[in-house]
């Protein structure tokens, strides 16, 4: 096999911020017709690594060589002109512009000023058309982009990245919210860009999806470089050691709670019924009872996060009602649902969780000084202490806790936002897709978390796409399918039940 | 050295500088202090002075904007505040030639306050219960504020005689003028309320990511509404200085376009328009910005026609030192000249 030619190069990049050396040392080939996994924990500069090469941020040292010629990008347009193109987790189409505006945003096609100049509009279309064409990608490209669904609209996103005749493709996270078949589309586009000799850097956190397209990885960790591997050479386990740089056995199942979750007499801490609101969620009813986890499994779409919204009052529901310890709740705001003893950690972490200028400090002592109210003023010093206590518990990595948050990886953003609500000591805790975005033994580590706090006499809710965490630290699980509830599974139960319990109404 | 000019308050502090600078090499004497009277004397005290209602005015609105608010009512509610205040001293010569107050002073100052906290909470339930567009709602008091203090004051510029009331905006305590110890002191309350109190967190939380403070248990809408209340009474705390320093309440300019000053100082300052991270300090700088270049206009003999286009390519050029783009891009022209 003759290895193929190497695209881009970057050497020893280095690359500090403000109490943290993000990158130091780094090496990073990409070669034509492969695609290559950029692989670390949270907060092993994959994302600075990508922001270098994209012009986002200088490197303090150095270089980047680009089909032999050494390049400084300047920007993210100066590094498109170069030939690298990105894709990231939060690159959207603009939902108000038809698909082949979107497409060719910035580069649209002139009219001769003979036939009265500006844009060319049935050219931009036969452009665009042109390119989802030859990418196989089947689309009509005079519709609004807003309307389609996101798998459509994250390979139009991959298409106009290419447009520019990119060399290097750099995709940072773009499955993490489709699901296996749409995932599937996006692998075939993919596959196409690299058989026509475009170099690809692929980051994500699911390791099936790395063997399953990539073919080499390069392995980060603290910023280090710790090696490229051909993919065919080094196992998942492997993987994880190079990750994580200590030997963590990621199969391993954590045990459930054995301890508070067998009494079934014990009345419910929560319980809702009929709850329901219009186009979002068909009434169903849920418990909860004190020291269990209640896994919520589902499709994208099923309703998981819906419901977990109408828990919390952030939607306001159409039917039902909440009973808490047996006494109507009337939840109408999140400061009800807050002094009611509930506490959500939300999906969308940077959109409705972390208040990115302030301190790590302030953000754990948010909800607790909101449950505490306007007059009652949480002491500096007993905020100090309360973070500096979870920060130590549930390992965050900050320069300080006066430190704002976002500047913290998305991992410790996430655990930061975590405890928040542990220092409300929540009787009902719902976390929503609490690992999304998290590296391997981050994830493990607050698995471990959502354990000790259903041990403490904590009712969780634990709501994932991933039906392996789900099914390792739930006592029971509920699935949910098409807005409504499938039904439920009691512990014990294995990833194989869940799957033909969403699959069940697929089925004739 | 980077970690100096990446601080918030770098730049407009550097713009505030060489304002005073220069106004130094136009008048020798710019900064000189002289002590007469038992007081400072000086045009740098003159400054601080006559800046002291901009900064009241643009502290209040510094927190509305920080909760992605604008209130460009607090011009009228300055006049209003002026107009019952001088309509509750009022007054009368009596026999002795001795000016009487037709109330006590702490009850036509408490009423004007009163007034004007009612005129920011007006804007508040606008905002917040009614659904508004910050400058749609405030927009209608802005005319109808005016309006009212005309109303009020019947049209006519109503002089006050009453002594004691002129300490406010003329007087001095411990040598400096009153009305800088009343925009400092607020100041330095606002401050220690943003960094010790619940109230600040839920403020800088909702300026910084409302749908997490929400999220949070943070109830937006109270704070909010109280924001715009101290907003009002900001404005009204202004009135008071301005009428107290022109012994009188003149409805139709009283507070003119205070709005666009105080929304300038706000950004001058360093706070973003659209919210979230901002700067008291920043702000009390913007308004001295604002009023060092007034001064400096006044003091180089500018002639009244040309006075407003002057002043605004002033605050053009400060806009510009301000900016991180252009900073760069007159960098990179330096640069490309030197190769």
């Amino acid at each position: 096999m003759s290895s193929p030619a190497i695209v881009l190069r970057a050497r020893d990049i280095s690359r500090a911020f403000p109490g943290v050396q993000a990158l130091s040392g780094v090496e990073l080939t990409l070669r034509a017709g492969e695609v290559h996994a950029l692989m670390g924990q949270n907060g092993a500069g994959k994302s600075t690594l990508i922001k270098v090469l994209t012009g986002v941020h200088a490197p303090d040292a150095g270089s980047i060589e680009l089909s032999g010629l050494l390049v400084s990008p300047e920007s993210p347009i100066h590094a498109q002109e170069l030939g690298i193109s990105a894709v990231h987790q939060e690159s959207h189409l603009l939902p108000n512009l038809s698909v082949a505006e979107n497409i060719c945003a910035g580069r649209y096609p002139r009219r001769p000023w003979t036939r009265g100049g500006g844009i060319d509009w049935r050219e931009t279309e036969r452009r665009a058309a042109e390119l989802l064409a030859s990418l196989g990608i089947n689309l009509d490209v005079s519709q609004l982009a807003g309307p389609l669904p996101a798998a459509l609209q994250q390979l139009a996103t991959v298409a106009r990245a290419v447009s520019t005749d990119a060399r290097v493709l750099i995709l940072d996270e773009p499955t993490s919210s489709l699901d296996a078949d749409e995932v599937q589309a996006l692998f075939a586009l993919i596959r196409r860009l690299r058989d026509k000799g475009v170099a690809i850097l692929f980051v994500t956190h699911f390791l099936d999806q790395v063997y399953e397209i990539c073919d080499r990885m390069t392995v980060l960790r603290n910023g280090r470089f710790v090696g490229e591997y051909a993919c065919a050479r080094l196992d998942a386990h492997g993987l994880i050691a190079a990750m994580v740089g200590r030997e963590v056995a990621a199969a391993e199942k954590t045990a459930a709670t054995d301890a508070a979750a067998g009494d079934a007499a014990a009345p419910p801490v929560l319980s809702a019924r009929n709850i329901s609101r219009r186009g979002q969620l068909k009434p169903m009813d849920i418990e909860l009872k004190a020291g269990e986890v209640l896994g919520l499994a589902g499709l994208l779409g099923s309703g998981r996060t819906e419901l977990a919204r109408l828990l919390f009052a952030l939607d306001a529901r159409d039917t039902g009602d909440i009973h808490i310890d047996g006494q109507p709740a009337e939840l109408d705001h999140p400061a009800d649902a807050l002094q009611a003893g509930l506490g959500f950690c939300p999906e969308d972490r940077k959109h409705s969780g972390i208040v990115a200028d302030l301190s790590v400090r302030e953000n754990i002592a948010l909800a607790l000084q909101a449950r505490m109210g306007l007059t009652k003023f949480l002491k500096l010093s007993e905020q100090r202490q309360i973070a500096e206590k979870l920060v130590a518990a549930l390992g965050i990595k900050a320069a300080s806790i006066e430190t704002p948050i976002g500047q913290l990886s998305g991992g410790n953003q996430q655990k930061a936002i975590i405890a928040r609500w542990l220092a409300t000591h929540p009787r009902v805790l719902i976390l929503d897709e609490p690992t999304r975005g998290i590296d391997v033994a981050a994830k493990q580590e607050l698995m471990n978390e959502i354990l000790e706090l259903a041990r403490g006499g904590t009712a969780v809710l634990f709501i994932s796409a991933e039906i392996d965490e789900v099914v390792r630290v739930s006592d029971r699980i509920m699935v949910l399918r098409d807005r409504a509830k499938a039904g439920e599974l009691p512990r014990g139960a294995d990833e194989d039940a869940v799957y033909s319990m969403i699959a069940a109404s697929h089925q004739p | 050295m980077k970690r100096l000019t990446q601080h918030m308050l770098f730049w407009p502090a550097v713009a505030l500088l060489l304002l005073l600078v220069a106004s130094s090499l136009f008048n020798a004497s710019f900064l000189a202090l002289t002590w007469r009277d038992g007081h400072l004397y000086g045009s740098v005290i003159d400054i601080l002075n006559r800046a002291a209602p901009l900064m009241v005015v643009s502290l209040g609105m510094t927190l509305v904007i920080a909760v992605r608010g604008l209130d460009i009512s607090v011009g009228a509610v300055v006049a209003i505040s002026a107009a019952v205040v001088a309509l509750m001293i009022g007054g009368s010569f009596s026999a002795t030639g001795e000016v009487q107050s037709a109330h006590p002073l702490w009850m036509a100052l408490a009423s004007a306050l009163a007034v004007a906290a009612a005129c920011g909470l007006w804007n508040g339930l606008l905002v917040v219960k009614a659904g508004m567009q910050p400058i749609v709602a405030t927009l209608i008091l802005m005319v109808a504020g005016r309006g009212i203090a005309q109303l009020l004051t019947g049209g006519q510029i109503i002089t006050v005689y009453y002594a004691p009331f002129f300490a406010l905006g003329n007087g001095y305590l411990l040598g400096l003028p009153v009305a800088l110890w009343i925009a400092g002191s607020l100041w330095a309350a606002l401050h220690l309320v943003m960094s010790r109190t619940a109230l600040g967190l839920f403020v800088r939380s909702i300026g910084g990511n409302p749908e997490a403070a929400r999220v949070a248990g943070v109830r937006s809408s109270a704070i909010t509404l109280c924001v715009y209340t101290f907003c009002g009474l900001a404005a009204g705390i202004a009135g008071l200085i301005v009428s107290s320093n022109v012994k009188s309440a003149d409805a139709n300019n009283a507070g003119q376009l205070l709005e666009l000053d105080a929304i300038l100082a706000v950004t001058l300052g360093g706070t973003a328009l659209t919210g979230g991270r901002f700067t008291l300090a920043g702000t009390v700088i913007g308004a001295l910005i604002i009023q060092t270049l007034t001064s400096m206009i006044y003091s180089l003999g500018v002639p009244p026609e040309v006075n407003l286009v002057v002043k605004a390519a002033l605050v053009f050029a400060v806009m510009l030192l301000q900016s991180a783009e252009f900073r760069q891009l007159a960098v990179r022209l330096a640069r490309g000249r030197a190769t």
